[in-house]
This record gives C-alpha cells, sequence and structure tokens, in this order.
C-alpha cells in the first residue's frame, strides 16, 4: 500500500531546486492558479473546496469549504487570507516540509484562495524559530513578484493578490486563529472570544479566513482533479467526511520517524509500522501513542474499542485495538481522543507515563498566554501536583485532584488552551492511571529519565 | 516613565556589566538602510502597529536584545506607548530583554526531543559551556536557554543556535558544531558571565 500510492501533495519533495521557481514550475506548479483564476469563477473553486471535504489540517479539522462559507463582507470591507504556519504543537513538524520543500506550491494555494474568497491580501504568519523557511518563502515571493504571479495581475486578471510573510516571536498560543491574528497586528498574542469568528471579524476588524499551510497548500491539487476526485483518495467510509490525502508525521521510539503522506484513514498501527518502520527496540514493545500533537489523549494498543451496537459509529471495529482504527477527524473523536495533526510520538516500554504527562504540562505550563484564571492558575497547579507524584511528596487523593483541576479548566476559558492542556492529562490518567496511583504513593524513581531507549545512540560516539 | 535617566538602564539590569561610556550616550537607531526597509514594511498592513514585531525584529537582529532605547525606538517610530510595545516584548519568548552571548543555544526537551536523548544534550551543554540553562557560558560566547518544541520532532534531538537549527544530533556532532562556532569567535567573549532570562 506504501508502494503504489502516487503523492501528490509532497510530488516535489527531494527534487533539486524544488524551492525555485523555475523548477516548481517545470514540476507544475502556478497551472492551477493559471486556470483558476483564467477560466473558472469563485463560486466554482469554493464549491471544488466543499467537495473535496478537507478538514482543516491544524488541528482542529474544522471543514475549510464550511469555513469559507461564512464569508459575508458587508460594504467597504476588506477580505483577507491568513495562513496559519505557527507549528508549534508538540510532535508537530509537517508544515514545515511544506514551506521548505514546496514554497510555490503554497504560494499558488494563496493565489487561487484569495480570488476565490474575493481577498487582495494574504499573510503567512510563520513561527519565529523557523528562521529558515522564512527565508525560503521569501525567496520564492520574490520569484513570483518577479514573474507577477503575485502582484496587480496575476495570470492577467484583474484581481491583485499581494502574499507577505509574517514571522512569530516564540509563543505557542499564537497558532491560535484569534491570537495569531493578534499577533499579526502587532499585539501580545493573547485568543480573543468567539464569536465574533474571523471571517466576521477578524484581522483589523476585517472577515478573514485562517487556514493551516497544509490546507491552502492542498488547494491546487483540489482544482487540479477535481473536489470530488481528490475526496475520493481516502479511504474512510463516505459517512466519515474526511476527504482526501494528508501529511501524517512520526516521532519518538521508531526506527524511521519523519513526514509521510498517505490517503485519510490509514490506521496508527499502519502509520507505526510501515512508514515509522516499527519500535527502534523488538524487546520494547509499544507502550503508549500520542496520536495527533501532544493535545490529543493518548492511545494504548492495548485497550480495545467498545462499540457493540450496531448504531454505534466504531462498531465495525469494536473489540479492536485502538490502534486498529482508521485515522479520521470524526473516527478519533468516537474513540475518545483527537486526531489532531497527524503528528504521532510513540512511546515504547521503557516510558514512564507520569514522567511523559509532566513533560508536556511543563510544556502548556509554559505557554498559557496567562488571560484566564482556570487556565493560568490551572495549568501550574498541574505542574506542582506531578512535581509532587515525581519527587515522592505526592498523596493518595492527588490522582483525584488532577482530575479536578483538569474538569475546572476546561470550558471555562476564552479559548481551547485550557481543554488542550487538560484532555491529554485526563486522558493519561485514564489509561495509565496504575502508575499514577504508583507515584502518588511512593514518587518516581529519582533516575527516571525519557531516553531510556536512546541515551546510548546519542552519548556514544558515531 | 521614559528610558532616557542615564542611570536608567544600570539600575534595571545591573546584573549586566557595561561599560561606563556607554550608560550615558545610549540611544538607539538603525542604520539608515534600514528606515527603507520599514517603509516597505508600513506598506504591507492597514496599521502602524501591525508592524510591531517585524520591526522589533530588525532591531533585535541589529542590537542583540531589546533593550529599553530600542523600546523608545519602536515606540516613536510607530507612534505607540512605549508600555504597549513593553507589553509586546514581554510575551514572545525570542525577544531577550537582557543583553545574551553572540551565540545563543536553545536546547529542546519538550517530548519528542526528550524521549530521543534531549536531557542528554542539555546536561552536555551545561558541561561544557560551564553553566546552568538560562545562563551564558563562562568563555561568554554562549548563551543557554531551553526550548519549547521546535518542529523538528523526526530529527531529535536538536538544538537551535541563533537562526539555524542542527538535528539528529549525537553528542559528537554537537561538540563539532560548538568548536566551530568558537573558532570563529573572539578570544574573552562578548560579555561575562551574565545571568540573562531567556
Amino acid at each position: 500500500m506504501t508502494e503504489d500510492f502516487k503523492p501528490i501533495l509532497t510530488a516535489r519533495y527531494g527534487i533539486e531546486g524544488s524551492e525555485t521557481l523555475a523548477v516548481a514550475e517545470k514540476h507544475g506548479v502556478y497551472s492551477q492558479a493559471r486556470r483558476a483564476l483564467t477560466t473558472m469563477s469563485p463560486d466554482q473553486i469554493k464549491d471544488e473546496v466543499k467537495k473535496a471535504k478537507i478538514r482543516g489540517r491544524g488541528g482542529a479539522g474544522f471543514p475549510a469549504g464550511v469555513k469559507w462559507g461564512f464569508l459575508n463582507p458587508g460594504e467597504g470591507q476588506d477580505v483577507y487570507l491568513v495562513v496559519n504556519g505557527d507549528e508549534s504543537e508538540p510532535g508537530t513538524f509537517k508544515d514545515r516540509t511544506l514551506m521548505n520543500n514546496d514554497p510555490h506550491r503554497l504560494i499558488e494555494g494563496c493565489l487561487i484562495t484569495c480570488y476565490a474568497i474575493g481577498a487582495h491580501v494574504a499573510y503567512i504568519y510563520v513561527r519565529g524559530e523557523l528562521a529558515h523557511s522564512i527565508d525560503i518563502l521569501e525567496s520564492a515571493l520574490a520569484e513570483a513578484r518577479a514573474k507577477g504571479y503575485v502582484g496587480k495581475t496575476p495570470f492577467g486578471k484583474n484581481h491583485p493578490i499581494e502574499v507577505y510573510t509574517h514571522s512569530g516571536a516564540g509563543a505557542y498560543i499564537c497558532g491560535e486563529e484569534t491570537a495569531l491574528l493578534n499577533s499579526l497586528e502587532g499585539r501580545r498574542g493573547e485568543p480573543r472570544l468567539k464569536p465574533p469568528y474571523p471571517a466576521i471579524e477578524g484581522v483589523f476588524g476585517m472577515p478573514t479566513v485562517v487556514n493551516n499551510i497544509e490546507t491552502i497548500q492542498s488547494v491546487p491539487d483540489i482544482i487540479e482533479i477535481g473536489g470530488e476526485a481528490w475526496c475520493g483518495k481516502t479511504e474512510l467510509g463516505e459517512e466519515w467526511n474526511d476527504g482526501g490525502v494528508r501529511l501524517y508525521g512520526i516521532s519518538g521510539h521508531v526506527k524511521t520517524p519523519g513526514v509521510y503522506e498517505a490517503p485519510v484513514g490509514i490506521t496508527m498501527r499502519q502509520l507505526i509500522e510501515d512508514y515509522g518502520g516499527g519500535m527502534l527496540h523488538e524487546d520494547r514493545p509499544l507502550k503508549g501513542v500520542v496520536p495527533g500533537g501532544s493535545s490529543t489523549p493518548v492511545l494504548r494498543p492495548d485497550r480495545k474499542v467498545h462499540a457493540p451496537n450496531e448504531e454505534d459509529r466504531l462498531h465495525p471495529w469494536h473489540g479492536m485495538s485502538e490502534i486498529d482504527v482508521p485515522m479520521g477527524v470524526e473516527t478519533y473523536r468516537e474513540l475518545g481522543t483527537m486526531l489532531g495533526t497527524t503528528c504521532a510520538i510513540v512511546m515504547d516500554s521503557s516510558v514512564n507515563m507520569v514522567e511523559a504527562c509532566r513533560n508536556l504540562m511543563k510544556f502548556y505550563k509554559h505557554e498559557s498566554c496567562g488571560q484566564c484564571t482556570p487556565c493560568r492558575e490551572g495549568c501550574g497547579w498541574l505542574l506542582d501536583v506531578l512535581n509532587g507524584l515525581a519527587d515522592g511528596t505526592g498523596k493518595s487523593g492527588d490522582v483525584r485532584l488532577l482530575v479536578d483541576i483538569a474538569n475546572n479548566m476546561m470550558g471555562n476559558t476564552i479559548c481551547a488552551f485550557a481543554e488542550g492542556t487538560a484532555m491529554p492529562l485526563l486522558g493519561f490518567v485514564r489509561q495509565f492511571r496504575d502508575e499514577f496511583e504508583t507515584a502518588a504513593a511512593g514518587g518516581l524513581p529519582s533516575e527516571t529519565r525519557l531516553d531510556g531507549s536512546t541515551r546510548d545512540g546519542v552519548e556514544r560516539a558515531a | 516613565m521614559t528610558g532616557d535617566e542615564p542611570g536608567h538602564s544600570v539600575q534595571m539590569f545591573s546584573r549586566v556589566r557595561l561599560r561606563p561610556s556607554l550608560i550615558v550616550f545610549m540611544t538607539f537607531s538603525l542604520p539608515p538602510e534600514a528606515e527603507a526597509k520599514i517603509e516597505d514594511l508600513l506598506g504591507r498592513y492597514p496599521t502602524k502597529r501591525a508592524a510591531c514585531l517585524p520591526v522589533l525584529w530588525m532591531c533585535q537582529r541589529e542590537h542583540g536584545w531589546i533593550s529599553p532605547d530600542v523600546i523608545q525606538f519602536v515606540a516613536k517610530r510607530l507612534e505607540l506607548s512605549t508600555a504597549v510595545v513593553k507589553g509586546v516584548v514581554t510575551f514572545y519568548t525570542m525577544f531577550f530583554e537582557h543583553e545574551v552571548a553572540p551565540n545563543v543555544v536553545w536546547v529542546c526537551r519538550t517530548l519528542s526531543c526528550d524521549l530521543r536523548g534531549g536531557k542528554v544534550v542539555q546536561e552536555h551543554l551545561e558541561k561544557r559551556f560551564g553553566c546552568h540553562a538560562g545562563e551564558t557560558s563562562t568563555c561568554g560566547n554562549f548563551t543557554l536557554l531551553k526550548a519549547e518544541c521546535l518542529a523538528a520532532c523526526g530529527q531529535a534531538p536538536m538544538v537551535q543556535i541563533n537562526d539555524e537549527y542542527h538535528e539528529n544530533l549525537t553528542l559528537e556532532k554537537l561538540d563539532a558544531i560548538i568548536d566551530g562556532i568558537e573558532a570563529n569567535e573572539p578570544a574573552g567573549g562578548a560579555i561575562s558571565n551574565a545571568e540573562t532570562a531567556g
């Protein structure tokens, strides 16, 4: 299945000079923008994207075609496209490869999208640490402007489009769409209350479509083969509303970590074994896998799907391992986790799950923007309790306390960061409760580290 | 509160040792060529404020860190209050509010990297640099900081040094990279034993 799959999103990866306009164009880039802008109407383009059933690739999985449909600009309002390249979700490293390997296809996606939604300016917001990617994008934009593809009359069409990059400066929360808009406006990257949604009131108070890099980069492919055909590449049934192909990432204790393109709907087991090369050590089996970035609850290979009734959506997989359920936005929601960014973090039997959880809670505490008391205080409190579990000062009620804190964070904040922190915490506790109770009783051994399976390889001279 | 009192910066950042002559005459400005770049940036957004992060980046690339004088400069140029600019600076991890060494080394310690030896990398650098994470090396050439996920998970463990990523590290590779940087640095380093906040 990996052998006969022909990549389309990553088709130009590995071609010498793929980041230059000359090489990219030779391999088809800008042909769809030309076709879309000169022979299609905005409504036709929006229709194809709807038919494609592409779920947002940034982690929330909201259908892009539906989001574009929310636009309803009033008299004198400018529409903006903002592309979210703030890739900061732990475990996630796929958008970076798109920017580095195929920047012109991203620009092409921006051109088609701007034309479709009536925007004349697109900002590609890229996290500040990816200075190299920003450089590549800037070079590509200079080439595109010189060719006239970006500018007053792209492909001769009287629809001016400018595309700019905008660098972040180190803040995970700026990946949240409204925080990103605030950051783009030159403010602290603090999320806004929704509604109003960006499509109504976004950047500079104007109607704005915010989409992930991979989502926009997929638009030329959708136009090229048509929304329905693109949708049909999924391995999921129609009822799951999840079309096409996507990028999967895999990291942690596997032999070939990396970014791989595959149809929507492969299983986690396939991702680990067929793409990730299988577990790093034969004698250290899979213990748990965070499926799609740190905000998604952890899966256990030895937990079985419980869907005994015909009406249960996961009934076809009743009794099978959690990692044998096809990966989709809605299948994973039914499973009690989230698909997120489809970038998996694989942990073998050497990993202590309290320590893994603590690592992630340190991340969330650091990254909370601090606006909302339940999140700001909750993140800190969760980490304090986990630190107590680790150093032996925990108490028997601590595990219940963790669950309590998490439950009181969710639903009580301006944005979903609190959910992003609380859900994985609850996932670890639910799936590995015994480890947490053991730690509450006696702490963790003082030499507990996460690198038991890889330390030798890093320390030993090559 | 402005930054024009001569003793002000020394008072606020007393842990950073500054040459006395600098204390009296510190005002910040960008070189004349930068003005064209700022004009270009301002043309990209409907508000001056939106140029805040890009201009702060230009200043930090020039000056090494965001000093009170930089904040004054940005505030004046973009017609914002210094309080607003300061608020932006304090929010973002990559803007430094204290002087840092010429080479800032970020070690990623989030889950995927820690599973592949991120802690080993940090411990090794702390030993080599003679300082803890959050501090500057005894030689003054490196500031060591812990980073959250840098989107390099499949190539872990890794470090970011200034604008560059160094991935798929072994300690041997890492030492060679540091050796290479040290070979190009002036003897004695740029600042000594300054404690910096990442």
